[in-house]
């Protein structure tokens, strides 16, 4: 056979060169001025004094900060102990087979992950108003006794938060199970049937394993996602909420480096998220090592 | 003789109605909101407070027709000029879909096809980019985008996401399963040249990878709000969702108007994605279950 021409050499790196300028000016720079800002206090982005290791201990003081972190957990305890099990359980019904209109439901719930955060605050700020909320009047509706004025951008600040992301994220989440389902070989399930296994026992026997992978997925995913939360809290409450009750690790990020104008103490409440994150990115590493392993 | 097998079959479809009536259920709490946002938006303010969803009256289905008023969108494109948001917001989301789409395309190409020193170290870049969270750059990325001179411009907007590193990951996975190594080895040997077998063979190839991450970075540029919040100063460049929040402050009783705002917003989007649904979805799972 003749030998065809060779490619050129630097081809490859052409196609590449979008992604490594962007990359080195875009990410690794702004990455390592972060690092050398988040020992500095600045005042907008023109003067700035070092100051060593002051941010970093101010920050493990500062209530402000520990009150976001705990909001924040919290909205992620709802994500993945209320949103993540309802998405599920969306995904085992839309799979059960002979089901009729499964990609009619499944547009149907995936409908709301379209609406940008920003949209889905503005519609959840005017649907929890206190009397002519959607929310009130209906639960008013349904439940005479329940009263019309709860107020739910006052006091229930983060339940308030984890329904408006129920309604975005639950379809969301669901494709991702429902791929995951429809992925399971048919003959596991016939088989784990003729031998007398009931639809829980399949479940927790038959597709739990099969899916797992998938599920941890996600749930890294939505615990990634639920701690980078900020333009919901901000558009829906429009700020930090009554007694900062809404305030989210990058709110307090935002709120620092662009209102306030301390950059360097907005790029160490970045680093300690990315700790925070990176660490949930570990954990969920070693567990798959493990599982792999087992 | 078939009977058995008939009620066997039956009894399956009966077992099924519990579960439509929980889908159904499920169903209309999703399309709640929806519902409320499409009646709020064509109500006047006094009606907004006084009926829940539609102005009730002798009209057909017991509505009163005449009451719905197409003022707030009047306002909006009058009074507010939000014509120029929406053109804003199209303009910054179809520049970013084609030029990422693009770029991801041929760096993901590149990483699945060719063999050259470095692929490696450029791969593990790839997957450190995709572990970065975004708001750790937000302080410094602001200050480059300021020592730049590109505050308050789009270049600053488009410039730091023409390649992003989740799209070349796609493009990588989706050059891996659908384009035969064999092709483009004979393509070489035809003697097409690389550019010219990128564009004819490798890019028809991945048509349904394109297709779902046009809407993916349309959509996330479209819904983006953080990044123009921060970089753009002048109102008359604000994309949607920067001027619809503003649209709160400046007329934050005006609910009719506010959901008209948002109405507008969202329905551009979700219809492009009823069109679109099946390749987003399919391009949405693809490195996630087969991986």
């Amino acid at each position: 056979m003749k030998p065809y021409r060779a490619e050129p050499k630097w081809i490859p790196w052409l196609f590449l060169s979008p992604f490594l300028v962007t990359i080195t000016v875009f990410l690794a720079w702004p990455l390592v001025q972060s690092m050398l800002m988040s020992f500095q206090q600045t005042y907008g982005p023109k003067t700035s004094s070092w100051v060593g290791f002051a941010n970093f201990k101010f920050l493990l003081s500062d209530p402000l900060f520990w009150k976001a972190l705990r909001n924040t957990a919290l909205f992620a305890c709802g994500s993945v102990f209320i949103q993540l099990p309802l998405s599920l359980g969306l995904a085992l019904l839309l799979n059960r087979p002979g089901l009729r209109g499964r990609a009619f439901f499944r547009l149907i719930f995936f409908a709301p992950s379209l609406v940008g955060l920003v949209f889905v605050g503005l519609l959840f700020g005017l649907m929890f108003e206190k009397r002519s909320g959607l929310v009130n009047t209906l639960l008013h509706a349904m439940f005479a006794s329940f009263n019309p004025e709860f107020a739910w951008l006052q006091e229930y600040v983060m339940p308030s938060l984890i329904i408006a992301a129920l309604w975005l994220y639950v379809g969301f989440n669901m494709v991702y199970f429902l791929a995951a389902l429809q992925n399971v070989p048919e003959e596991l399930m016939e088989a784990a049937s003729l031998d007398g296994a009931g639809p829980w026992q399949r479940f927790r026997h038959v597709v739990l394993p099969e899916i797992l992978p998938v599920v941890s997925f996600v749930t890294l995913l939505s615990l990634l996602g639920s701690f980078q939360l900020f333009e919901l809290p901000f558009i829906l409450l429009g700020g930090p909420g009554p007694d900062n009750r809404g305030l989210t690790i990058v709110m307090y990020l935002y709120q620092t480096g662009f209102v306030t104008g301390d950059l360097g103490y907005a790029s160490a409440i970045g680093w300690m998220l990315a700790f925070i994150l990176g660490s949930f990115a570990l954990v969920h590493r070693l567990w798959l090592k493990k599982e792999e392993a087992s | 003789m078939s009977t058995p097998a008939l009620t066997l079959a039956r009894r399956k479809s009966l077992m099924l109605i519990p579960v439509y009536g929980m889908l159904v259920f499920f169903a209309i709490i999703t399309l709640i909101p929806f519902a409320w946002l499409l009646c709020a938006a064509f109500k006047s303010n006094t009606d907004f407070f006084s009926s829940l969803f539609l102005p009730t009256g002798d009209g057909f289905l017991g509505v009163d027709w005449g009451r719905l008023t197409l003022g707030n969108f009047k306002k909006l494109f009058t009074e507010i000029g939000i014509g120029n948001a929406i053109m804003n917001s199209v303009f910054l989301a179809s520049t970013m879909a084609l030029i990422a789409t693009f770029c991801s395309a041929l760096g993901g190409y590149a990483l699945a096809k060719f063999r050259f020193p470095g692929r490696d170290w450029v791969l593990a870049l790839v997957f450190g980019a995709l572990v970065i969270p975004g708001p750790l750059l937000l302080a410094p990325g602001y200050k480059l985008i300021y020592q730049l001179g590109l505050l308050d411009t789009y270049a600053g907007l488009i410039l730091p996401a023409i390649a992003p590193a989740f799209g070349i990951f796609l493009f990588r996975q989706a050059m891996m399963n659908a384009v035969p190594t064999t092709l483009i080895e004979s393509a070489r040997i035809d003697g097409a040249g690389e550019i010219r077998i990128f564009f004819t063979i490798v890019l028809p190839l991945v048509r349904p990878m394109i297709g779902a991450y046009l809407m993916i970075t349309f959509l996330g540029t479209w819904n983006n709000f953080i990044g123009p919040q921060i970089i753009m100063q002048s109102s008359d460049l604000f994309p949607l969702s920067v001027a619809i929040n503003q649209l709160r402050g400046l007329y934050g009783v005006d609910y009719g108007m506010i959901m008209a705002g948002t109405l507008v917003s969202i329905a551009p989007v979700l219809s492009l994605f009823l069109l679109l649904q099946k390749e987003f979805i399919a391009g949405l799972t693809a490195g996630a279950v087969k991986g």
